[in-house]
């Protein structure tokens, strides 16, 4: 196989041009693949290439095989094209399994398409097309030096006949002008949205307000919920579907033997061994709710914090500062489970304005 | 002798060895792993011979740990006074009890000693709930899936139990080494008798806030969500974004670099 090689080094058989400008001595165009040894003539049958501008044709009967195999890809293409809008037609979505089925077919379908259409134009220009070096040539992008002279003598003219330096009076009373535009986008800033107020500070529990079964709905008698080592999803009444609410309201209840609290948990804001946690991590609000009954600990899965439940959720581990927060709860007449109020401290993770809301509260105390 | 030496290199041979060690494992598991609705709460009680048997059986298997009489040993193995023939059933039948030789942070499920039949677990289970009661096993209609709703049943299993478990029941860690298992080996019975005892670091979920139908529905969905075929291909353990992220990276930024170096390689010229 006699390719088209030359034998000189890679630079000088460059062809020294600029993308987009005819090749020198050869109008561009596509060069037909094959018959390499006898003069290659170009589309339009214009002139043969010169030997020695390294130009190398692909061997003619590797060219003509990849032409085979690059029809071959493009059919294909053709073919899964056909099959993608056979499918469409084909597979109805409806339930969760057909969609899945229909989703396959499409994006698979669309896949083998492009895959073979890309895998079929990269061999076309590897295989069959000739292959030269080229030179794309950079120059400094800066105007000619009369040119820029001519635009700074133009500006300073201008500067001169306005008199901006001399007249202080119009300099500033522009500038004055200017300042309150320049700061307008400022201003806009606003229009984000409103404050937080002290939303962040609230929850919707409020006193007597019943701790619901999350997913169900049922309300809790502190009897029936009576097995240690126990835990429950639970969300306030009334708001069982409110996402913006249970966002902050939502607590995990966990039932402990009364002689297994320390010191940590406040007691009257238990009832009967039942405590109320907020389910909202204090490090960045994932919901912390792996609860292990062996050891009491609740688990946050996001940064592996982990609050004894046992100790008011004091941290025992991880990234979290504050304990999960406490909901004070107690029994109402019929025997279910409501809080006493809203949690005492922000729940959720630390915001700008916080401050040591814990500290305010002992303060209170 | 020859001719079977021959044939061990022919290139079907690896999938023939394959295909009859599956048979066997498989033929085996069938033997041995618990039918799960054999369960009935009428036997949990059990009868005197089926008591005296279960405590043989007792003594024989499980006494090093929980003392002669299931009063637990302090630093070895808890009371069994109280926790009833669920939950014998689940951690007998899910082979993590005997649990003497296993080390670590967690009982796992693992192969059965050859000692467990369905009436071996019966007769332990009967003497168990002999002690002092407890949680009994659930009838077979209790834990039927086909009558739970998977619908109601997903609603209570994302809000009580993916936090563990994983939305799809494939599991996931907990603290210090130990681990919420994938509850796709789980029988609805085990799932159930889980539920109710609380066995190892998993918390109660007993019948009065978590009713029986609400406990069903869960197996339900359970079951449901385990049946659902992954149209894609591999699920990727179905643990979501870790998986997915960690394929995404490695292979399909590894095509798109072998894809690019490919479009870009300098083809080299032939040389003969």
């Amino acid at each position: 196989m006699s390719e088209r090689e030359n034998t000189g080094t890679p630079e000088e058989r460059v062809p020294h041009r600029v993308i987009g400008t005819p090749q020198p001595g050869a109008p561009a165009g596509v060069a037909t693949a094959g018959e390499p040894d006898t003069p290659a003539t170009l589309d339009g049958g214009v002139r043969e290439l010169e030997p020695g501008t390294g130009v190398i044709y692909p061997d003619p009967a590797s060219a003509r095989r990849a032409e085979r195999l690059v029809a071959l890809l493009f059919l294909v293409a053709f073919l899964a094209g056909v099959g993608f809008i056979v499918s469409y037609v084909a597979f109805q979505v409806g339930d969760i399994d057909r969609t899945a089925v229909s989703n396959l077919a499409l994006g698979g379908t669309m896949t083998v398409a492009f895959l073979a259409l890309a895998i079929g134009l990269v061999v076309w220009v590897r295989r069959i097309m000739p292959k030269y070096n080229l030179v794309q040539e950079r120059h400094p992008m800066a105007s000619e030096p009369e040119v820029r002279e001519e635009v700074s003598r133009i500006f300073a003219q201008g500067a001169q006949e306005s008199g901006f330096l001399k007249h202080k009076l119009l300099r500033r009373t522009l500038l004055l002008a200017a300042a309150p535009l320049g700061l307008a986008p400022l201003v806009l800033l606003k229009d984000l949205g409103p404050l937080p107020e002290d939303k962040l500070r609230h929850t919707v529990w409020r006193k007597g307000m019943r701790l619901v079964v999350e997913g169900t709905g049922q309300p809790i008698r502190a009897a029936d919920f009576n097995s240690p080592g126990g835990i429950l999803s639970v969300v306030p009444e009334g708001y069982e579907h409110d996402l913006n609410a249970l966002a902050k309201a939502t607590l995990i209840l966990i039932k402990l033997r009364p002689e297994q609290f320390k010191s940590g948990t406040n007691l009257n804001w238990t009832h009967d061994g039942i405590v109320a946690y907020s389910k909202i991590c204090t490090h960045v609000g994932c919901p912390a709710a792996l609860y292990e009954q062996t050891t009491n600990h609740i688990l946050c899965p996001c940064h592996q914090s982990t609050f004894d439940a046992a100790d008011g959720a004091k941290v025992v581990f991880g990234p979290a500062a504050r304990p999960l927060p406490q909901l004070p709860i107690t029994v109402d007449s019929e025997g279910y489970l409501v809080a006493q109020s809203d949690f005492q401290v922000p729940v959720g993770p630390s915001f700008w304005e916080r401050g040591d809301a814990e500290a305010e509260v002992r303060g209170n105390a | 002798m020859n001719s079977i030496t021959a044939r061990r290199r022919h290139p079907l041979a690896r999938y023939a060895v394959i295909l009859l060690a599956l048979c066997l494992v498989g033929g085996a598991y069938a033997l041995l792993s618990p039918t799960g609705d054999r369960a009935d709460a009428a036997i949990a009680s059990g009868t005197n011979d089926d008591v005296a048997n279960g405590k043989a059986l007792f003594e024989a298997n499980c006494s090093s740990c929980h003392g002669l009489n299931g009063q637990g040993v302090p630093g070895n193995g808890p009371s069994l006074i109280g926790v009833g023939a669920a939950s014998v059933d689940f951690q007998v039948s899910s082979g993590r009890m005997p649990a003497a030789n296993s080390t670590g942070p967690q009982a796992p499920r693992k192969a059965l000693p050859e000692w467990v039949t369905p009436k071996a677990i019966d007769d332990l289970a009967a003497y168990v709930q002999s002690l002092g009661g407890g949680p009994t096993r659930p009838t077979a209609d209790m834990v039927d899936p086909a009558k739970g709703d998977p619908a109601k049943g997903g609603e209570l299993f994302r809000a009580n139990c993916i936090q563990c478990h994983n939305w799809v029941g494939a599991g996931g860690a907990l603290t210090e080494g130990k681990h919420a298992p994938n509850l796709n080996k789980s029988t609805p019975t085990q799932i159930y008798e889980a539920m109710i005892t609380g066995p190892q670091a998993m918390p109660v979920f007993n019948d009065t806030t978590i009713t029986p139908e609400q406990k069903r529905d869960m197996i339900a969905y359970i079951v449901k969500v385990r049946e659902q075929v992954d149209p894609g291909g591999s699920g990727l353990g179905r643990i979501g974004p870790v998986t997915e992220g960690l394929v995404g990276w490695v292979v399909g930024i590894g095509l798109l670099s072998l894809a690019s170096i490919w479009i870009t390689a300098k083809r080299r010229a032939k040389t003969k």
